[in-house]
Formats: C-alpha cells, structure tokens, sequence
C-alpha cells in the first residue's frame, strides 16, 4: 500500500523509485549518443527491409522525400525548425543530382550515404534530452503554479496568489486504479493513453503522473508548441520527443516509431495520445492513431524474443480527464463543424501560440473555479487481458495467459508485422471501449446533453447546421422540462454506473435531480463568453451559444442515452 | 500443442460432426490428420471403428473425439463448424483449454443473439443489431484467442464430400490465418481464396439462408427461371440492405459468400434451408418438416432475427417480411407471393442504400 502524504506540495503518494539515476529515462539521456546511433542503423535497416531491399525503391524513396520537404520548407516554415533547414535540405538535393548524374543505373552507395544523412537528422530532432534537476524543478514549478492560481481563484484575486488554503487535490481529483498501476509500474514498462480535450492535457496529465509516484513518461510533443519559448525550455529538459506532423514521409515516420519503439525496449514508461489531437466535436475518442501506438506491440515482440523469460511486459493504462468545460471549446467546435461540413481547408486557430497567450490561457483555467477529474482505469496488457498486482495476464475465466504466443506461429514467436498491426488495431478498439467505460460525467454535461436534445427534438426537421444558426430567443426551455429529462438521464446513469459502464461524479451518482440541475448550469462551460446555457430574465434556461452546447452535449454521445429522455 | 516436429503433421482439429462439418473435416484430411469432435460417443466409436458417419464415410485420416480438451491441447488450428444456437455453449465449454496460440477458422452460418432473460423473438421484436453477434465476435468474446477467421462460400456438404470441384473463401483480418486455411484446406478439388472483410463474408453467408427459404418455396410452387432469377437479384438488395447494419460490406455479397452461396443454395434441394420452402410450397407444417430434420435449418432462425432488426431500424424488408409472415404467420405460400407482386417497388437499385451505416 502506498503512503498517502497528502502535503501542500500536493504529493498524494510517495515516489515508488526515488532514486532517480533508476530511471530508464535518465539512462537514455546519459547513453544519447549511443542511442542516436543505434536508432538510425535500426530505422534505417527497417526503411530498407520495407522497400524490399531495393535499391531503385530507396531511389524513388528519398525522391519523393526531398520534393516534400522542400515544399515543406518554403511553405510552412515553424519557428521551432533548425535553422539551417533550408541549407541542408538544399545540399541534399545537389548531391542527389550529383549522384543521380555520376550513376546510369540506380547505384544503392551514393544515396544510402543520403538517406544516412537524412535519418541522422531526424534522430537527433526527435530525440530529447532529460534533465533530473529540470525535471524536480518543473515538479515544484508546476504544483506551486497551479494551487497558486487555484486559491487566487477561490478568494479576491491577486491578494491570495499566496495562500495554500485551498488544497490542488480539492480541485482536481485522482481516481481509479492508482495502487495496482503502482504495483505494476515495478514490474514492466507502462503506456499511459489518455484522451485529449485540451491543450492543458499535456501538462496535467504529467503532473497527474508524478502525483500518483510513477517515475517520468516519455512522450512526443508537437514540434510547433517548441516555438513557444517557455514550453520548448521545460519540454526540452523533460525528455519530450519531438514529433512534427507536416514531416509524413516515410522516412521520418520510420524513425519516428522506431524511437518510441526503442525506448519502450529500454523500459521506459510512455505516454500516446492516441486520439492524436484534441476531440474537435467533444466526443469521446472513436478512432485513434494507431502508428505510434504499434510500436508497444513490436517492443513487446522483440522483448519476448530476446530477453526470454526476463521479458517485461508492457501495461496500458487507459486515463480519462474529465472537465465541466473545456476552454477551447468554441474554436473546436466551429473547425469540428466546418470538416463534417466538408469544407475542404480550415485554418487550425492555435489557441496556444505564444508564451503570453498559453500563461493567460492557464490562469484562467484554474480561475474559473470548477474540477477536473483525472482517471486511471483498469489497466490491462496490450491485448485487452485483465491484469493482477503482478503484472500476470488472466483471460475472462480466471484462467493465466501467457501473451508470448500471440506472437507464435509454429510453436515459436515468429516476425509478422500484419499480424502486429492488426493486433494493435484491436488494441486500440479496446482502448475505446475503456474510455466510454471510465468516463467521468459531471452534472455539467448531463444538463448540456439534456438541453441540446430537447431544442434538438423541438427543431426534429432541421439538420445539424440549422441548427446551429437558431437565434438565442429560440434556444429557452422551460425548467421543468430540463428537470424531467435530466431526471430520466439520471435515471438511466445511475443505471449504468452499477453495472460498471461509466463513471459518475458524486452529485450525479446521489444527488437530487434539482441540485445536479443547479450544479450543472453553474459549472457548465463557466469559463465561455456567451453562456451554453443560463438562466434568463423569465427564469427559464436558454443557450446563448448553441454550439458550444452541442459541444458538451457530445461527450456523452455513444452511450445511446438520446433514447431515455 | 501442436507437434514442432517436422516430420510430422501437425493435426487439424474440428468441432462438430454434422453434414458440413463431416465435408471439411474430409477435405482437411487429404492435407493432415484431423481431430474431429463429436458430441456423442457412439458417434465417434462409429466413425474411429467403421468410417460411418450417420451414413458418410470419413477418411482414414480423420479420428473422432468427444473430449474437448484433447482438440485444443493437440491442434492449433481449429475449425468449428456447429449450429448457431449451440455455438457459444460449445466455444465455452472449449475456451479454458485454448490459448493465445490458437487460430479459430469457422464454418457456422448464422448469428448469436443474446436476449435479456424473459424476451421472445416475435414478430414486433425490436432487436437492436448491437445485440447481433456474428460467430467470429463470439470467439473474441468468450476466448482469449485472437486469430479468427471464417470459411464461406458454395459448400453445400453432399457434393463436397462427393468430392465435386468447389471453391470457398476463408476470411480474417490476419494474414496469417488466411494462409493457413488456404494451406489446410487447399485440394485438388477444392479452390481457396482468401478475403480481409470477415465480417462482410460472415454476414453474406448469413443472410442468404433467408433467400433460400424463399428460392424453395417458389421451386416448390412449380415456378421456373424468370421467378428465381427475380427472387435472387431482388434478394441481393435486401441482403446489403440488412447487411450494412451489421456491419457488413457490399462486396463481400458480390463474391463467393454471397452472390456464389446464393445461387448455390437457391437451386439446391440439397441445400436445408431450401427443402423448408420447398415442403412449405407443398403444403406439409412447418413442424412437420422440422420434426424429420437431421438438422437445423439456420435460415429460420437468421429470418426471426432479420425480422425483428428490422423492427428495431424502421427499415422496410419486404421480401424477408413476407417470407416470415408465411412461415411463422398467417399467409399461405401464394398469398405472401401475391403480396410481393403487388408491393409497389419503383426503383430497381436505390443507391442511397448502399451508403455505409
């Protein structure tokens, strides 16, 4: 059992290793260069065997590569890129010319010495560096940060930026599995996969980690938020990968994955988004990103293959974070509504772009007083089995399972890369399925998902996008008539909260149907400019932002719950 | 588990000794030794003493077993072949001996439904058709193993184990498995082609069985070409109609589980499915028929389900509709036809029905 401190500091549980040169992560940092080194033989052997070893494929490969990073270069310059990209991708393509013209026939020396120079490059812009006394101090900067703003939140303002009555863990609430995902933490190497709303994910969800002892995660960061000069300080020290979505030659993906592939063989603990980014539309996510998430299912292989039965295993542990209101809601939406929309090009409306606008962004998060729920659910192995404290796999009849011989083909683990991807994609069915089940509903989002469908039902002939252009004056609803709906959505919860289909905050789980109301519309998208939903002069509900309400509304889509109001 | 030795064949195993099971089992045995499962032991004695099989002959290479345990510790390749309704059952009673190792190929042509407790299938059922499941999703659900796949096409068992020239398709999303049933089953006389659409190939396999009931009928009414070619074609469309709510592909009813399983058993008095329109048509009960049976005829338990998903979608199936309301209700053989030839359809194809659901 894990001591609980419970401290200022907002330490919930001791650290389970708290000497920190332990740390897989601070070992890849002290070995980088032989790491680097290994990285590019591997990706590069794997670009190979991928292109049939042939040397006219690898030709063509690094062809289409250069061309698109050209295109890359000259259109969408980032802030966060090196800055001699321009000259190095412009020596690439002299040599190629130099080459291509010295060669009648594809000849494979010359542009393997390229593509050499290419991966090289990738590697080193992938690969972070962590830093122990970094590490410590964003711990301490982060957890002062955040009660900070939250106790100023709570008070007049500015004048209790220094108290520390209000304690983080009133405010944000770690649930779930935490002490068996401790136990297994000790045993093998852990993925954390949580779902994506925010920008502020990221960063909570980091804190999440350290509060509940777990040692760092390796995770790969969007080469854009490098730009913004604190985040590119702190992400830089902390191990974060860089991954940089505009790059989709192969090439670089190879490389990509064989990182976290590689670093998941050294044991250490990662973290995927595999939504890939924030739910645009609100909804839990549906389908994920499986590319990066498939590198666990080839670590996990190559451990059985060669570490026998020393192998670790590698846990999932499926988080989901829970809020009244996202902040972002309105600009996702709007691009959620412009893609169904078939619209074929939107601007993505970086909410995050500067260091002024992230810090502005963070206070008021923590201002507008209202909790978040951090997750851990049940975790299980890369197969969907059911774990004990161990870290042993049990399938649904209590009976053990030796997961080695998913890989087994002929009685012995066997290489098969369709058969990896198509275990990974099961995977990430399953981890769907989780989220709905460890989904956390606050009395927020069942008053939203209440009101949308009444104003939905009463508009029944209009599509979607008609919706959305109703004028405020049309969007009232009468309080007995969100009452009864919420009552019977309640109902239905509650229902499912005992069979274990979804998790309930507590006003929802036992509280009157008037006060889940109240709560509700009090937290529900607080932060927002124009209300999803308030009381009027008349005392009736009305919605003076339509969209942002179908917002929330989704989060509690999937479930068929439209039937029982 | 299976023998690594590699002199020696590994065997095959599989569950259930019925008409089709029998056929595969000795398509198999030209490839491997196979461990058959039968429920009864003087079935198996029978077959391991004489070669008789309730009046087939099985190949020297195929031995029977009622024991469950020694199908699973002996092969890893199992092929179930068993009536929908006793599949789960049986996949239970299997799964504490299967291992991650294991690869499921089946052979069942119907779906698992699973009722809250007290629910009857009636003609105003409304079955959500999340609570369908196809025989693969059982497998997932009840075993730990991952690799499955599934065999359909135009297999009708009595010329199969004549050893008439066929084809079949074995489906999966593994690769793997694909091979596998390809190399086991593959003879001279029986072609393999392989899919990655399990479900699409399950749920074509499925649904035509309710066709056939109807292909049956109208053989049994005395009718020729033009009819059958009429119930066949309009038929199709009302298979990707039902289809695509369960998750089903267009294609797949293109391919040999579908177009080439519906013309088989539309034209077969061998196929059962076929023989129960075929006995309505000509005036016997239904549980007349069903009482001389050997075995079941999955069409019939498709139809109720087909039916009651319906219901549930607020589709409008006039074919499938109508062959139940001859079956279970009121209507005679020519007054449901009657019905059909008077149900105002406009469009031949309508396309919007074949957007994905």
């Amino acid at each position: 059992m894990a001591t609980k401190v419970h401290n200022q500091d907002g330490w919930l549980y001791d650290p389970i290793y708290p000497d920190a040169s332990t740390w897989p992560i601070v070992k890849l940092a002290h070995e980088r260069e032989a790491f680097i080194k290994e990285l590019v033989a591997l990706s590069i052997e794997n670009i190979k065997e991928q292109l049939g070893n042939n040397p006219a494929n690898l030709k063509d490969e690094l062809a289409r590569t250069l061309y698109s990073e050209r295109i890359r270069v000259s259109q969408t310059p980032w802030k966060a890129d090196a800055p001699d990209e321009k000259e190095f991708w412009s020596k690439v393509k002299k040599d190629m010319v130099r080459i291509n013209a010295g060669h009648e026939n594809p000849h494979a020396f010359g542009h393997e010495d390229l593509i050499q120079r290419i991966v090289k490059r990738y590697a080193e812009e992938i690969a972070g560096v962590f830093d122990v006394n970094a590490y410590d101090f964003a711990k301490r900067f982060t957890t002062t940060l955040f009660s900070r703003l939250l106790n100023a939140s709570q008070g007049k303002g500015m004048a209790r930026l220094f108290e520390t009555r209000h304690n983080l863990h009133d405010k944000i609430h770690l649930v779930g599995e935490i002490d068996h995902i401790r136990e297994l933490a000790k045993r093998g190497t852990i993925i954390v996969v949580p779902t994506h709303f925010s920008n502020l994910d990221s960063m909570l969800i980091g804190w999440a980690i350290q509060s509940i002892g777990l040692p760092p995660v390796l995770y790969g960061a969007g080469l854009n938020l490098f730009g913004i000069k604190i985040l590119a300080w702190f992400m830089n020290r902390l191990g974060a990968y860089k991954v940089d979505r505009r790059k989709k030659n192969m090439l670089y993906l190879e490389t990509l994955k064989m990182y976290s592939e590689l670093s998941l063989r050294r044991g250490c603990n990662g973290l995927f988004f595999p939504g890939g980014t924030r739910s645009r539309s609100g909804m839990l996510e549906k389908r994920l990103k499986l590319g990066l998430l498939g590198t666990a299912l080839q670590a996990q292989r190559l451990n059985f293959e060669n570490d026998g039965e020393e192998a670790k295993k590698i846990f999932v542990v499926p988080v989901t974070i829970n809020y009244n209101f996202v902040l972002e809601a309105q600009s996702l939406i709007d691009q959620h509504l412009k893609i169904s929309g078939q619209e074929q090009y939107y601007v993505e409306n970086d909410d995050f772009s500067t260091s002024t606008k992230m810090i502005k962004f963070i206070y008021r998060f923590f201002t507008a007083s209202s909790e978040i729920a951090v997750r851990f659910g049940t975790p299980m192995d890369l197969f969907g089995n059911r774990l004990d404290e161990e870290g042993r796999s049990f399938d649904p009849h209590g009976n053990e399972v030796d997961i080695k011989k998913y890989f087994y083909s002929n009685g012995e683990i066997s290489k098969d890369l369709q058969r990896d991807a198509e275990y990974t994609r099961m995977l990430g069915e399953e981890i769907v399925k989780r989220y709905h089940r460890e989904a956390v509903v606050f009395s927020s989002q069942v008053v939203a998902f209440a009101a949308f469908r009444i104003i939905k039902a009463r508009y029944s002939k209009m599509d979607l996008y008609g919706l959305m252009r109703l004028p405020s004056e049309d969007l009232t609803i009468r309080p007995k008539q969100l009452m009864d709906a919420v009552g019977k959505l309640v109902e239905r919860l509650r229902e499912m909260y005992a069979n274990g289909e979804i998790q309930l905050e507590k006003e929802v789980q036992e509280g009157s149907i008037a006060n889940i109301v109240k709560k509700g519309v009090a937290n529900l998208g607080i932060y927002h400019a124009k209300l999803p939903l308030m009381y009027n002069e008349d005392k009736d509900f009305q919605s003076q932002d339509i969209k942002v309400l179908f917002f929330y509304h989704n989060r509690l889509e999937g479930y068929g719950l439209h039937k029982f109001i | 588990m299976a023998s690594t030795n590699s002199s020696e064949i590994a065997p095959v195993g599989v569950l259930g000794g019925g008409s089709f099971g029998s056929a595969i089992s000795n398509l198999l045995a030209e490839n491997q030794p196979v461990i058959l499962l039968t429920r009864s032991q003087e079935v198996a004695d029978s077959i391991n003493t004489t070669r008789q099989n309730r009046g087939r002959v099985m190949h020297e290479n195929v031995r029977a077993t009622t024991d469950a345990a020694e199908v699973a510790n002996q092969c890893r390749l199992i092929f179930p072949i068993l009536p929908s309704a006793g599949f789960r059952e049986t996949i239970k009673s299997l799964a504490p001996h299967l291992t991650p190792e294991h690869i499921l190929i089946h052979g069942t042509k119907g779906v698992d439904i699973q009722l809250p407790a007290g629910d009857q299938l009636t003609a105003d059922y409304k079955l959500n058709p999340k609570k369908v499941n196809t025989m693969s999703e059982v497998i997932l659900q009840e075993t730990i193993v991952r690799r499955v796949g599934c065999l359909a096409g135009p297999n009708l068992a009595a010329e199969i184990l004549e050893g008439q020239p066929a084809a079949t398709v074995v489906a999966s999303h593994f690769d793997e498995v694909i091979k596998l049933g390809q190399k086991s089953l593959r003879t001279p006389r029986f072609q393999v082609y392989g899919s990655h659409d399990l479900t699409g190939v399950e749920i074509a396999g499925v649904l035509k069985n309710v066709i056939a009931l109807a292909a049956g009928a109208l053989s049994g009414l005395g009718f020729g070409e033009n009819a059958k070619a009429l119930l066949i074609s309009r038929g199709m469309v009302e298979m990707i109609h039902v289809g695509t709510h369960l998750g089903g592909d267009i294609v797949a009813v293109l391919g040999l589980a579908g177009i080439g399983d519906l013309i088989a058993t539309c034209s077969s008095s061998k196929s059962r499915n076929f023989t129960v329109g075929y006995r309505l048509a000509k005036g016997e009960t239904l549980t007349a028929i069903l009482a001389d049976m050997e075995e079941v005829a999955e069409g019939l338990n498709t139809l109720r389900i087909s039916r009651a998903m319906a219901n549930y979608l607020g589709i409008r199936v006039p074919l499938t509709e109508t062959i139940y309301d001859v079956i279970y209700g009121e209507k005679t053989v020519e007054e449901g036809l009657d019905y059909l030839m008077k149900f105002p359809f406009y469009v031949d194809i309508d396309r919007s029905m074949f957007r994905r659901v």
